[in-house]
């Protein structure tokens, strides 16, 4: 994890996280006026536990929802545009529920939302898969710097940055870090 | 990685990196819309100086699933035969705007000497060079045993997995054969033992120190219980001598018949009680190195090999041909 250094600041711990999420969760409900036809896809690596997160949270608030079955992962490696400046990298598993996104609402889960050039490459992705009703954007950070006409319709925390500083998420199950000592800290 | 030229020099890492990406690249193949944009506007050169329509088409549709632009250059009918070098034929096809070349030549070494030179800046990828080398069809056997390795010891995907442990027998013309080569290096590498069964006229000289197990009889080889057994093809076109009395003969001594084919019925993929795998790189000579009754057993993974060469070919067309070459 980053070390607590005069430069790295900590913007949000494990349970502000929790509480994020748990908001999310209302406000997609809100939003959607229930549960029907929603299905949840993470975007590799860390919105793929923030959205099963999101899942077991909506199936607490509507029984209706079987998080199992309504939550996925969508990789979007293949659809950068930046593939040739940066390194190759393997793509991780696209997970799509079997009834598929025709016609569904999408909810994409990330955990910073910067330049908006993921978040093109998941529609791009996603019309590859299947031709959803609505898309609807979460993440748990939004730390501004639009590069594309894209924003996100559920934000955990709106962070103002600098574009010189680095927003990490530290997630258990990703990084290394225990559930309690989960965070998001900023990097100068 | 900047090139495919051989399976030796892969690491443990870049292989599994490959298969994984290869997982991947099947689930798009699945798909209704089999494309990804990953490589617009780039090029692939498919440079075949031999003839061989299963490995460029599988390449040509890999490319072609990435959404790259693809170019074949057969040697046959073209400048080639007027007598154009291989650096002529490649820097003209550089300036043509090649970013990668998917090579196959019959000279062991081509492809490295091809990527050695300072004729083309395109990432090379070694498409079967003499008796040397065929990664790529190393890399779809491996994918093709992983999955069944991983199937029978665990649920979950093959996603990270080697082949630790698993038992591989390759038979036949080990001479003359580059797959076998590339076969023995990344078996190797991913963990696996290997095990030859050939008729000594067969296999190289340099046999003696590969990290492999000789066997001089096919029902030996079996009896030692391997979990995937891997037909060679008898290249009859590269035997310029007498390396075996018959056809008939060859198949008796060393063919995959219906008579061993009861005893590959037995055999299990490690203890798990799973049926062990068959594999042929294919074209088949039915009748002669596989009985038809061994290809068409629901052992067989001869088609599943097939499909898998396409996905282990984008996967490597993706690694070699995004970003920065930093592995």
């Amino acid at each position: 994890m980053v070390s607590e250094s005069p430069e790295t600041t900590q913007v949000m711990g494990a349970s502000d996280i929790d509480r994020a999420l748990t908001r999310i969760s209302h406000e997609v409900v809100e939003a959607q006026r229930g549960t029907e036809g929603l299905i949840i896809l993470g975007i590799p690596r860390r919105g793929v536990p923030l959205a099963s997160r999101l899942g077991e949270r909506l199936q607490s608030i509507d029984q209706g929802f079987d998080a199992a079955a309504r939550t996925g992962a969508l990789d979007i490696t293949m659809y950068r545009d930046d593939l040739r400046s940066h390194g190759a990298r393997t793509p991780e598993p696209t997970q799509v529920p079997a009834a598929g996104i025709d016609g569904a609402t999408v909810v994409l889960v990330d955990d910073v939302l910067y330049s908006g050039r993921t978040i093109r490459a998941a529609l791009d992705a996603l019309s590859d898969l299947g031709r959803p009703d609505t898309v609807r954007l979460a993440v748990l950070v939004d730390r501004g710097h639009r590069q594309l006409p894209i924003r996100a319709d559920h934000v955990g925390k709106n962070l103002p940055t600098s574009r010189e500083e680095r927003v990490h998420v530290q997630l258990h199950g990703v990084d290394g870090v225990e559930r309690d000592d989960e965070a998001v800290v900023i990097q100068r | 990685m900047r090139h495919l030229l051989s399976t030796a020099d892969l690491s443990h890492q870049d292989a599994l990196s490959i298969l994984d990406t290869a997982e991947e690249m099947s689930a798009v193949s699945s798909r209704e819309v089999k494309k990804l944009p990953t490589l617009r506007g780039r090029t692939v050169v498919n440079l075949f100086y031999e003839d061989s329509t299963r490995t460029r088409v599988s390449f040509e549709a890999a490319a072609k699933r990435l959404s790259a632009d693809v170019v074949n250059f057969s040697a046959k009918g073209s400048s080639v035969s007027k007598g154009e070098s291989l650096k002529d034929t490649v820097q003209t096809l550089e300036a043509m705007g090649a970013d990668a070349v998917v090579i196959r030549h019959s000279a062991s070494g081509a492809a490295a000497q091809l990527a050695a030179s300072d004729w083309t800046e395109a990432a090379v990828v070694n498409a079967g060079d003499g008796t040397h080398e065929h990664p790529t069809q190393a890399l779809l056997d491996a994918l093709t045993l992983r999955r069944d390795w991983s199937a029978a010891h665990a649920a979950g995907s093959p996603r990270g997995t080697d082949l630790a442990g698993m038992k591989v027998l390759i038979v036949g013309d080990v001479l003359h054969s580059r797959v076998a080569r590339s076969n023995i290096w990344l078996l190797r590498t991913l963990g696996a033992e290997v095990s030859l069964a050939a008729p000594a006229t067969l296999l190289p000289q340099s046999v003696s120190s590969w990290p492999v197990t000789v066997h001089y009889s096919l029902d030996d080889a079996l009896a030692e219980g391997p979990d995937a057994v891997m037909m060679l093809r008898v290249q009859a076109e590269r035997m310029g001598g007498a390396f075996f009395p018959h056809a008939a003969e060859y198949t008796r001594r060393w063919g995959l018949t219906d008579e061993r084919l009861e005893v590959v019925e037995t055999l299990t993929l490690g203890d798990t009680g799973k049926p062990a795998v068959i594999l042929h790189p294919g074209p088949m000579n039915r009748g002669v190195e596989i009985s038809a009754a061994a290809a068409d057993s629901d052992q067989s993974r001869i088609t599943d090999q097939v499909a898998h060469g396409v996905s282990v070919r984008m996967a490597v067309l993706h690694l070699l041909l995004t970003g920065g070459h930093d592995a």
